[in-house]
C-alpha cells in the first residue's frame, strides 16, 4: 500500500508538527520543574530501544519476513570498526563499499 | 568553574560552528541518501526536500519511512517518528534552564536542539553553552537541507541507487548514535531487547508495529533499582 500524494504531504507536515513540539515542550513547559526521576530514565531509554530496532528491522528484515542481504554483510563489517573506534566517515564508506562490490559480483 | 577567560557568545557561536563541521559532512551524505530512499517510497522531488527542511531529525524521518515503506500507515509512521523523538523532550528539560526570554523565544531556541549538538553544549554541570549549540546546529541544518535535494534530485540520475549501496548509510549512522547511547549496562539490555522484539514481531505483526512495540522495552525505566549497573 503505497501513499497517495496528498496522504505524503499530511506525513510530512504531521511529522514537522510533532517534532516542533516535542522540542518546545522542554523549554516551554517543562523547564524549571522538577520532574520525577522515571521520567527522564524512560524518555532517555526510548532512544536506545528504538534506534536498535530501527537499526535491526533495516538490516536483517525485508517486508514481513527476515532476511539478509548484501547491506546486511556492509553494515556488519561497519558494527566492528564502530566498535573499534573508527572514524564514522570512514565506517559509512567502507560500509558503502562493501554493500556495492558484493551486489556487483 | 574557574576560567581564565570568558568565552563571548560570538566566540562560543563560531567554536560551535567548527565543531558541528564533521557532523555536516556525514549529515549531507546521510540526508542525500534519505532523499534517495523517500523518493524510491513516492516522495516528490519537493516533497523530500520539505521533508529534511521542516523535520530537521534524521531518526525521525527515517523510522517514518521505513514504517511506510513496508506498507504501514500514516498513523504508524507518525507514532514511530515521535517515539524516536521522545529523547528530544528529555534533553529539552535538561535544556530549558539555560535558556532565557519568554515561552516563544524559548520554543524556538529548543528546535535547535540535535543529538550531537545537545551533547557538545552540555557543560556537564547541569547548564549549557546555548551559543555553542546553536553553532553546532548550523552547519548541519544547512548540509542536511542541502542533501537531501541532492539525493531527491539526482537519485534517479543515478540509475539503481540500489546498485550502489546507499541503502548502508543510515543503519551505519543509527549503529553510532546508538553506541554513543550505551551508557551503561541498562541501555544495552534495553538495545538487545528492543532489537529482539523488533525482529521477533517482524513476521507475525502488521507493517510498523515492530519498531513501535520496541519502545515498551524503555518501560523498565520505570524500575528504580540500581542492580543494573
Amino acid at each position: 500500500m503505497a501513499l497517495t500524494y496528498t496522504q505524503v504531504w499530511v506525513l510530512i507536515v504531521g511529522l514537522a508538527a510533532l517534532t516542533v513540539l516535542i522540542k518546545a515542550a522542554g523549554p516551554v513547559v517543562l523547564g524549571g520543574r522538577q520532574l520525577p526521576p522515571w521520567f527522564s530514565r524512560v524518555t532517555m531509554l526510548m532512544a536506545p530501544a528504538l534506534l536498535s530496532a530501527l537499526v535491526v528491522t533495516s538490516v536483517l528484515a525485508a517486508g514481513r519476513s527476515w532476511s539478509v542481504g548484501a547491506h546486511t554483510v556492509g553494515v556488519g563489517v561497519a558494527v566492528v570498526m564502530l566498535w573499534r573506534r573508527c572514524s564514522l566517515v570512514l565506517c559509512v564508506v567502507v560500509a558503502v563499499a562493501v554493500t556495492a562490490g558484493l551486489r556487483a559480483i | 568553574m574557574a576560567e581564565a577567560e570568558e568565552e563571548t557568545p560570538g566566540e562560543a557561536f563560531r567554536r560551535g560552528v567548527r565543531l558541528g563541521v564533521p557532523f555536516a559532512i556525514v549529515g549531507f551524505f546521510l540526508s542525500a541518501s534519505f532523499g534517495v530512499l523517500a523518493r524510491q517510497a513516492g516522495f516528490s522531488v519537493a516533497q523530500a526536500s520539505v521533508t529534511a527542511m521542516i523535520v530537521f531529525a534524521g531518526s525521525a524521518q527515517f523510522a517514518a519511512l521505513s514504517v511506510i515503506t513496508v506498507g504501514g500507515g500514516i498513523p504508524a509512521a507518525l507514532t514511530a517518528g515521535s517515539l524516536m523523538n521522545a529523547r528530544f523532550l528529555a534533553m529539552g528539560i535538561a535544556l530549558a534552564p539555560s535558556l532565557p526570554g519568554g515561552a516563544l523565544r524559548r520554543a524556538a531556541q529548543g528546535q535547535a536542539v540535535v543529538d550531537s549538538s545537545w551533547a557538545l553544549a552540555n557543560r556537564g554541570d547541569g547548564t549549557f553553552d546555548r551559543w555553542l549549540l546553536f553553532g553546532t546546529t548550523l552547519p548541519q541544518y544547512v548540509t542536511w537541507t542541502t542533501g537531501s535535494v541532492v539525493g531527491a534530485v539526482f537519485g534517479n540520475a543515478l540509475g539503481d541507487t540500489h546498485r550502489l549501496g546507499l541503502d548502508a548509510i543510515y543503519p551505519v549512522f543509527f549503529l553510532s548514535l546508538l553506541i554513543a547511547e550505551l551508557r551503561d549496562a541498562r541501555s544495552r539490555w534495553v538495545a538487545i531487547g528492543g532489537g529482539l522484539l523488533a525482529l521477533g514481531l517482524v513476521p507475525i505483526s502488521p507493517p510498523g508495529v515492530p519498531i513501535l512495540a520496541a519502545s515498551a522495552v524503555a518501560l523498565v525505566g520505570l524500575v528504580r533499582r540500581s542492580r543494573w549497573r
